[in-house]
């Protein structure tokens, strides 16, 4: 099969988020699931996405493929521009995702060709009437003109990188005789088999147990470098951040709080909120060290409080963070926040 | 703060366990065959199922004793003769044989009256030469499974008020019933699936169209709908077209319930997560309705299918029954039934009541078969 060759570019922009907001128009009033976020994907790294539950995380990355239930919930202002990597030395123009209709053949190009995404649920992603090889030659001939054996050829080969044992006879399952972990690596050989530049992960591992999990990370490293290509992780599990990611983004009610490289959010979280979150993670051997948790919930997306979203939470919280929503700063090159103590 | 990304590097390398390969695992298929099976009530709704359509489908003429259609003067309202294998006598005959049937008239009351003269036996032959009829509609044969030599006859279920034979007649009767079933059913799936998929997929203004569509269709009282469109059809139609025609009158009725089922099922398979995965691969709308969401109601479209052939049967006996669905001199059991519209008919002459057991055999038979497709197809009954 000709396999186009990428040039990889480390470190050249390959998606663009600029202001990016989202909203759901519900019975009970708006959502603003994504509220003004503006960061950037790299070619060949991993970026990782923090944060609870209902923080614009997944809805972000269904406004990049465009999978938002429409016209319910849309982007309402902001631009996702997609550059696609150079291919055999012709420079790509850039795509900007925004402006296609959801429904066009272009935007279908661009899904699963140029960004693929894998979900959460290993268990209900595939179809169940079709086998594991049946659905992902169909992902292959969707978007490459190659007849059925090689497509199946193709299947094989990216099954096998994805660790599945005997991948010849296991294309012939359906998933329910699959175990969870091999289907999510099903998924993922379907993501991988169309060699695309942008891997969406929308917490591939939640659903899984620890030792699976480690191994589908450590493989979806591998073939990362491999395909060299880039990817954004979605998840709550900062262990899982922690092996994986470049570059951290961590949002807070579909705002953008803080954003560096892995090693500053680890070592050096600014933002109170990304200081919680360390505090409150589990350390094997360290004994005496006592979990804190951020004490409060999230407040509720119909009545947000004025100000910065977290001051109610906030244990460093002054007067101003209650009146005004704190701007993006830049106190060390490469570290954004948002917060009034570092203004 | 320590080095996070170290403490977690190390994963615990966990072989993986052999799985047994040859423990087969039953494809789909397999396992709905096995749970049909155990299922002896819808295994004999299949059987007579299956009979009926060889019978009275494809082969009515051959099974059939007569041409359906041969009218006989001197045997009007023949009782049923029934193959007799011991005599008088007392002594038995391997191959069965029927007592002659004398005519008389009955001078009391000016009716024929038939008396069984069992001096006169007339064996019955087994794949004989009997009345002309059209194998498949196109050739002309007169091959019978079973018969007598004239004079003798045999009218296994009596004849009616022309002296037709009522067995050939109920089993051409059958033909048509059991094909307005199949034919009204499969135009029900077509447009309850194609209307219930559009509906539950699109959803907005599509689905409340459709859906009101369906409401409308739901409140007309049945028959007088039917009524109404079967007296639009044009009467110098040919009996083919007329046929057709009361078939898709039929299923204009009937599609409104599968629409709504299928609506459903798509609704919920829209948000299974196969299908966002499927549109995230770059899949088009239309590639996610065949290929991903149709097979998954296939199981219950069949199911349904199955469950409304004998409402379409019904209903064709009904509209017959009534003068207004399939006309003489084709027959249909609705048609046959017409006969026993009158209570003093059905006193002296029961055996015209037989077409309407047929009615019933069927229909049980469907609703058994459908019993067990349904549980069959359904992984999680037990």
């Amino acid at each position: 099969m000709a396999v186009e060759q990428k040039e990889l570019a480390v470190g050249q922009e390959l998606v663009r988020i600029e202001d990016l907001h989202t909203q759901f128009f519900t019975e009970q009033g708006i959502v603003k699931a994504v509220d003004g976020v503006t960061f950037s994907i790299e070619q060949g790294k991993t970026l990782g996405v923090v944060g609870e539950s209902g923080c614009g995380k997944s809805i972000t990355a269904m406004s990049i493929m465009r999978l938002l239930p429409e016209p319910r919930g849309r982007i309402v202002k902001g631009k996702i521009t997609f550059f696609p990597p150079q291919q055999n030395n012709i420079n790509q123009t850039s795509v900007d995702i925004t402006a296609l209709d959801r429904h066009s053949s272009q935007m279908r190009g661009i899904r699963g060709r140029h960004i693929a995404m894998i979900f959460q649920e290993p268990m209900t992603s595939l179809n169940p009437v079709y086998t594991v090889g049946d659905q992902i030659i169909e992902a292959i001939q969707l978007h490459q003109q190659v007849d059925r054996d090689t497509a199946r050829a193709r299947a094989i080969e990216v099954l096998e990188q994805v660790d599945i044992p005997d991948p010849e006879r296991r294309i012939s399952e359906y998933p329910h005789q699959m175990s969870g972990g091999q289907r999510q690596r099903a998924m993922i050989a379907m993501a991988l088999s169309c060699y695309p530049s942008l891997l969406i992960a929308d917490e591939p591992t939640t659903a899984l147990d620890v030792t699976i999990q480690a191994k589908i990370l450590r493989n979806m490293r591998d073939l990362q470098q491999e395909y060299g290509m880039s990817i954004m992780l979605i998840t709550h599990d900062l262990g899982v951040i922690g092996r994986m990611a470049d570059e951290v983004l961590v949002m807070y009610v579909g705002k953008k709080v803080e954003q560096a490289e892995v090693r500053n959010i680890f070592h050096n979280p600014l933002h109170p909120y990304t200081q919680g979150l360390m505090k409150s993670i589990p350390l094997i051997g360290l004994k005496d060290k006592k979990l804190v948790p951020i004490t409060g919930s999230v407040p509720s997306p119909f009545n947000l409080p004025t100000g910065c979203y977290f001051a109610p939470r906030c244990p460093q919280a002054m007067d101003r963070c209650r009146r005004e929503a704190p701007p993006e700063t830049e106190p060390e090159p490469g570290h954004f926040v948002s917060c009034w103590l570092y203004k | 703060m320590t080095d996070i990304t170290m403490q977690i590097e190390t994963p615990t390398e966990t072989p993986e366990i052999p799985v047994d390969q040859e423990r087969g695992s039953l494809t789909q298929g397999q396992l709905i065959w096995r749970r049909f099976l155990k299922n002896r009530l819808a295994v004999a709704g299949g059987i007579v199922i299956l009979l009926f359509y060889v019978i009275m489908v494809v082969f009515p003429g051959f099974f059939g004793t007569y041409n359906y259609n041969t009218q006989r003067e001197d045997a009007i309202y023949a009782p049923p003769q029934l193959p007799q294998w011991r005599d008088e006598e007392g002594k038995f005959h391997l191959r069965p044989f029927v007592y002659g049937l004398e005519t008389e008239l009955d001078f009391a009351s000016f009716e024929w009256v038939h008396i069984v003269d069992k001096s006169k036996k007339y064996p019955v032959y087994f794949i004989t030469r009997g009345e002309e009829y059209r194998l498949f509609g196109l050739f002309r044969t007169n091959i019978h499974l079973f018969g007598v030599e004239p004079p003798g006859t045999f009218f296994l279920f009596g004849t009616d008020d022309l002296g037709r034979d009522l067995f050939s007649r109920v089993l051409q009767g059958g033909q048509i019933s059991l094909t307005v079933g199949l034919v009204g059913v499969i135009l029900t799936i077509i447009l309850g699936s194609v209307l219930g998929t559009i509906s539950g997929y699109y959803g907005g203004v599509m689905d409340n169209i459709i859906q009101r569509i369906v409401e409308l269709m739901m409140s007309f009282p049945d028959i007088p709908l039917w009524a109404a469109l079967a007296a639009a059809l044009p009467p110098e139609w040919s009996p083919a077209k007329t046929f057709f025609a009361i078939s898709v009158i039929l299923s204009l009725r009937n599609w409104t319930g599968l629409a709504r089922q299928v609506r459903a099922k798509v609704l919920a398979y829209r948000e299974e997560d196969y299908a966002v995965a499927a549109q995230a691969m770059g899949a088009s709308d239309r590639r996610i309705i065949l290929i991903h969401m149709l097979p998954n109601a296939a199981s219950h479209i069949i199911v349904i299918a199955t469950l409304s052939i004998p409402g379409m049967i019904l209903a064709e006996t009904s509209l017959s029954f009534l003068g207004l669905g399939i006309q003489p001199p084709i027959v249909s059991w609705g048609v046959l039934l017409q006969q026993a519209q009158q209570v003093s008919v059905v006193l002296e002459r029961p055996w015209l009541l037989l077409p309407g057991f047929f009615v019933v055999l069927a229909v049980l038979s469907f609703n058994f078969l459908g019993d067990g497709i349904r549980d069959a197809a359904d992984p999680y009954s037990n």
